[in-house]
């Protein structure tokens, strides 16, 4: 989120796409209801009528997979009805800034950007660049007025989303889409904010960052993004996902968003030059330029602080990915099926629930010498080998169960949707002998490095200088006891050594203050700068509980804290026009004073932009300024609508490109797997499909099918579908179905509802089905995962896989 | 002692039933074997360990859909039919607070209070004792909210001084069920629709069986010999159709 739960309070306009909030956020509906009882619009925009729906003042359906066409139709009625914040645009935006005019868009390429290589299915991208000055600055025409600025080429780009072509893709009725366009830009005016709650119903698809990225640009164009009821808020889908992003669960990020090191880099100095972004505009930040101070610390806390500069502090001890090599999710599983994987740690998960294409999942994890399940209960992936179609007799995989602690039985931080980190406390004593996770891995660092020290090996000081003082050693090397507190202060960092930074003197084992004060000479440790200054002189920043909210806008700015340093909206400092005065008076976030900032921490602490020695607002970024036109993205500048991998329709109605040109196509060439088949506008799949949640169970639920309760409200895997669908296929509300795709299937009791309609599409009549993924076959007569069903296709930047629209049949059980 | 009541604006409910979770934890109520039938309404009605439950209803209007939720329990009537019609002094009672809660030693397992309700709530169980809704009556009186309430996340099942709750709504422009009928029900809705929609009688009344029972023959039962001849006459006026003043005579509509 770039704002946070509280702040949806604040909005004039919320609209939920690509999530279902009532259902699986049920808590953010108390401030979507409060933001209502303001006189908020609620819009819920759903291939299914949900009980967000059921909330919400407009609902538009839409087709699975054609949220681009439904967004870029919104961006060309905006700006043919004049709808933008201009000011906001010139100020805050790439808006201005003047392209290649050798770049061409989709219009002109049959759906392609200029630079496309159909063999390696990627761009070359030197067309996707700024015409720049002498000195390498973007030029720009703040009259936005040039044909070859970002804004008119934008508008020529959606100019082909009319609400005509719009609804032939989405197969929403035009006066629904207008209803929705016209509600939802009328926050463009100043003063008027309008925000969005998205979740995996917008990523989880082969164009799921371009769906983002026309969201993010519509919030832009509206003057919506940094204030008070805005933002782009992405709404997490665990309690932690937000912190175990931060602290690098993906494997292309170290903590902190710090790529992970490839072979090429080779050493220290080459990392830094070579990730470190550069600007030659004096007016941008550009704060990735202190790369260097921030890798180097995260060094120092990785590592022994024995290793000195000249052991670049133990950057070769970082693991590093081939060139090319993509390690994420889908590409784990196939190197795993093809016997390039030997053992696995299925930690506080169940891929052969969760996993796209579930049942390729279950056959990779019998193609392992072994696997560590590490989970509060039993579950399909601990127990994958006596699974159905499974010969436990032909099952060579070793599999070790080590019972974890749960959230309540342990202490700790969790970090939400909304950025802030929370210290949470131990109600309970984990039963039995379960242990929490911290505990398990302590346990796990002192074996592995005692036979490592006891026995040799290939390349044991990645092991053995790894830093682990967490705590009081035993004779025996082993902690006596986890102090979990010691974790939380390394994350934040220390002074290694006596040091003056601006003005002030500190001395060795100091917490650092804050990110602005750590150091690339190795004398800060800092396991990830974004969260320094969450616990540092003034002690456990997480642990605060505040009730104080001086803004008004419910900030709260000393309850818990934010990342990063404890800003609690990220842009803000767009929510200002040029003199620092907030676009919107009642619910300013930071305002200029004549000497300072006011209000929530600003986003640069500079002076307002029309102030000699300001930097513009958008620090993180070289430029300084939002990206309208995003050259950093594989499918194109400009979201354009491809079709899902497995679409019902045999072309793309707005261009020869019928799927996204960038993705990966796993089922092609020599190699291809018959696990991952598809089989897109194929009689056999006729129905469209979607999979989700619920609010009566969790993820895969494996907490929640083993709470009685909870199973006694949901206890079964069902389908939904339209009465149009069920009349024709003879099934009758209630009656068992078989649901198949190209990959397996499922067997579902038929919710027969009128919340699902069919779609009219290019004049044809497409039916769509949707399947909660929380059931699996351990849980009797529950049913199996939805996932059986769903294909393996990834999105173009993040691989994330498209389990939100592919194709099914739908057959009456005898 | 003021006198407490629910406030139920359907109209913030989002079904996401932490009221009836919330319940089953609090009065330690074991889940019961279910199979979904073409519905999220789970289990289908209440049961002597579902003490509250949501009922969903779809509706189509023209064009558009609309997808009703409304929590059922015990509506803690002021004018209450079980605590009238229950024979047993103390089995069914009025707590401080104005709430109809129950001791289960003093139930006789007579059922009437079934059929004195307007509302179709009371549950026997396993031991045929009376079950049902008593406002988690042990923890308001230790100053706490009754479960459903402090789990509910959108404020729609709120609890408190009635006569607060009754002036908030009305000051917020909202239109009340439950006010005036029964001497003022402890369970008040704020409704999208007519009550028959939600399955609510429309003026609810105790059947008039109970009248006779409570107010002509159960004065004569304190003659001994003529009691058994009440009894028996009672038992023969609650069979058959309850008498309601406007039937719940609405069809069921989706999400059944």
């Amino acid at each position: 989120m770039t704002n946070h739960w509280i702040d949806i309070r604040n909005s004039d306009v919320v609209l939920v796409m690509g999530s279902n909030a009532a259902e699986n956020h049920p808590i953010s509906f108390h401030y979507v209801l409060e933001a209502k009882e303001h006189g908020a619009k609620i819009l819920s925009v759903d291939p299914r009528f949900t009980r967000t729906s059921a909330r919400a003042d407009i609902y538009a359906p839409l087709r699975s997979g054609t949220d681009i066409a439904f967004l870029g139709g919104m961006i060309n009625y905006i700006l043919n009805n004049d709808l933008y914040h201009k000011e906001y645009l010139q100020l805050h935006t790439n808006a201005t800034f003047l392209v290649d005019p050798r770049f061409r868009m989709p219009g002109d390429l049959d759906g392609l950007f200029s630079g496309y290589n159909t063999a390696k299915r990627s761009y070359d991208k030197s067309t996707w660049d700024f015409q720049r000055d002498a000195d390498g600055v973007p030029k720009s025409d703040p009259s936005l007025q040039d044909p070859n600025c970002v804004f008119q080429l934008l508008k020529k780009h959606f100019s082909r989303y009319t609400p005509e072509v719009v609804s032939g893709i989405t197969g929403t009725p035009v006066k629904k889409l207008e209803e929705i366009y016209r509600t939802y830009g009328a926050s463009g005016k100043p003063g008027k904010a309008a925000t969005i709650m998205y979740a995996m119903g917008w990523t989880q698809h082969t164009v799921g960052t371009q769906n983002i990225r026309t969201m993010a640009i519509i919030q832009l164009l509206l003057g919506n993004i940094g204030v008070a009821g805005g933002g782009v808020n992405a709404l997490r889908g665990e309690s932690n996902v937000q912190g175990s992003t931060d602290h690098c669960l993906l494997f292309h990020i170290l903590p902190g968003y710090l790529p992970t090191p490839k072979a090429s880099l080779k050493d220290l100095t080459t990392y830094i030059k070579k990730t470190t972004p550069t600007t030659n505009d004096p007016q941008s930040a550009n704060w990735w330029g202190n790369r260097g101070k921030y890798i180097t610390s995260l060094l120092r806390a990785h590592f022994d602080t024995g290793l000195g500069a000249a052991d670049e502090f133990g950057y070769q001890l970082l693991p590093k990915l081939d060139d090319g090599q993509n390690a994420s999710w889908l590409m784990l599983f196939d190197k795993m099926i093809r016997d390039q994987v030997k053992g696995f740690f299925a930690w506080g998960q169940n891929p052969a629930c969760s996993g796209s294409n579930a049942n390729k999942v279950r056959e990779a994890l019998s193609r392992l010498d072994w696997m560590v399940a590490v989970n509060l209960f039993d579950n399909e992936t601990a127990s994958f080998w006596k699974g159905p179609g499974m010969d436990p007799a032909k099952i060579d995989t070793e599999v070790f169960f080590l019972p974890v602690a749960a959230s309540f039985e342990k202490e700790g931080s969790i970090t939400n949707s909304g950025r802030w980190a929370q210290w949470r406390y131990r109600a309970v004593k984990p039963l039995g002998d379960s242990r929490p996770d911290s505990e398990i891995m302590t346990e796990l660092q002192y074996r592995v490095a005692k036979r490592y020290r006891d026995e040799g090996g290939a390349f044991p000081d990645p092991i053995l200088k790894l830093s682990w003082n967490y705590g009081f050693r035993m004779p025996d090397g082993r902690l006596q006891e986890l102090d979990i507190h010691a974790v939380a202060k390394e994350i934040n960092g220390y002074f290694l050594t006596d040091k003056v930074v601006k003005g002030k003197a500190f001395r060795k084992g100091d917490l650092v203050p804050s990110f602005a004060y750590l150091q690339d000479d190795g004398s800060t440790s800092s396991g990830n700068w974004l969260y320094c200054q969450s616990y540092n002189g003034h002690g456990n920043n997480m642990a605060r509980r505040s009730h104080k909210d001086p803004s008004g806008i419910g900030l709260y700015p000393e309850w818990a804290w934010c990342w990063p340093v404890n800003r609690r909206i990220l842009y803000n400092r767009a929510s200002v026009n040029a003199d620092g005065v907030p676009w919107n008076s009642q619910r300013p976030v930071i305002w200029w004073t004549g000497s300072g900032w006011k209000g929530d921490v600003p986003d640069g602490g500079w002076k307002p932009l029309s102030q000699p020695g300001t930097r513009k607002s958008f620090i993180m970024l070289p430029d300084g300024v939002a990206s309208i036109f995003g050259a950093k993205m594989k499918e194109g500048p400009f979201p354009e609508h491809y079709e899902p991998l497995e679409s019902p329709i045999k072309n793309n109605p707005l261009s020869g490109t019928r799927t996204n040109p960038a993705m990966k196509l796993f089922y092609e060439g020599a190699e291809k797997l018959p696990e991952d088949v598809y089989y897109s506008n194929d009689k056999r799949y006729p129905f469209v499909a979607t999979t989700y949640r619920v609010t009566e169970h969790w993820q895969t639920g494996v907490m929640s099918r083993n709470t009685p309760w909870l199973l006694e409200m949901q206890p079964q895997l069902f389908v939904e579908m339209s009465p149009e669908l069920a009349a024709d296929r003879a099934i009758g509300h209630g009656d068992m179905v078989k649901v198949s795709s190209g990959r397996g299937s499922v067997e579902a009791v038929a919710i027969v509802t009128r919340r699902f309609r069919p779609f009219k599409i290019e004049g044809a009549t497409i039916h769509q089905v949707g399947l909660p993924w929380c059931f699996g076959w351990e849980t009797k007569n529950a049913g199996d995962s939805a996932n059986l069903l769903t294909p393996t296709a990834g999105d173009a930047n993040t691989m994330i896989p498209e389990t939100k629209a592919f194709m099914v049949n739908v057959e009456k059980l005898s | 002692m003021k006198r407490k009541a629910f406030l139920i604006d359907t109209t913030r409910c989002t079904a996401c039933r932490s009221c009836q979770v919330a319940c089953k934890q609090w009065n330690k109520l074991d889940a019961e074997a279910t199979v979904n039938r073409g519905s999220y309404e789970n289990p289908p009605d209440l049961t002597p360990l579902l003490y509250n439950q949501i009922h969903f209803i779809e509706q189509e209007q023209g064009d558009d859909l609309r997808w009703l939720f409304i929590n059922r329990r015990c509506m803690h009537c002021a004018d209450a039919g079980c605590v009238k019609v229950c024979p047993s002094a103390g089995a069914l009672y009025h707590t401080k607070e104005g709430l109809v809660a129950y001791n289960r030693e003093k139930c006789i397992e007579c059922h009437y209070c079934v059929s004195g309700c307007p509302f179709d709530v009371p549950r026997y169980d396993a031991k045929q004792k009376v079950t049902k809704c008593h406002a988690c009556s042990d923890r308001v009186q230790n100053g706490l909210l009754p479960a459903c309430a402090k789990a509910c996340p959108t404020q729609a099942l709120s609890f408190g001084d009635r006569d607060q709750l009754i002036a908030e709504a009305k000051a917020a422009g909202k239109k009340l069920y439950g006010e005036n009928d029964l001497g003022g029900l402890g369970v008040l809705y704020v409704l999208d629709d007519e009550p028959g929609t939600y399955r609510l009688p429309k003026n609810p009344a105790i059947p008039a069986s109970i009248f006779f029972w409570k107010d002509v023959v159960k004065p004569l039962g304190i003659l001994g010999f003529w009691g058994a001849v009440g009894v028996a006459a009672l038992h023969y006026v609650t069979i058959g159709p309850k008498k309601l003043d406007d039937a719940d005579d609405q069809p069921r509509k989706g999400g059944e």
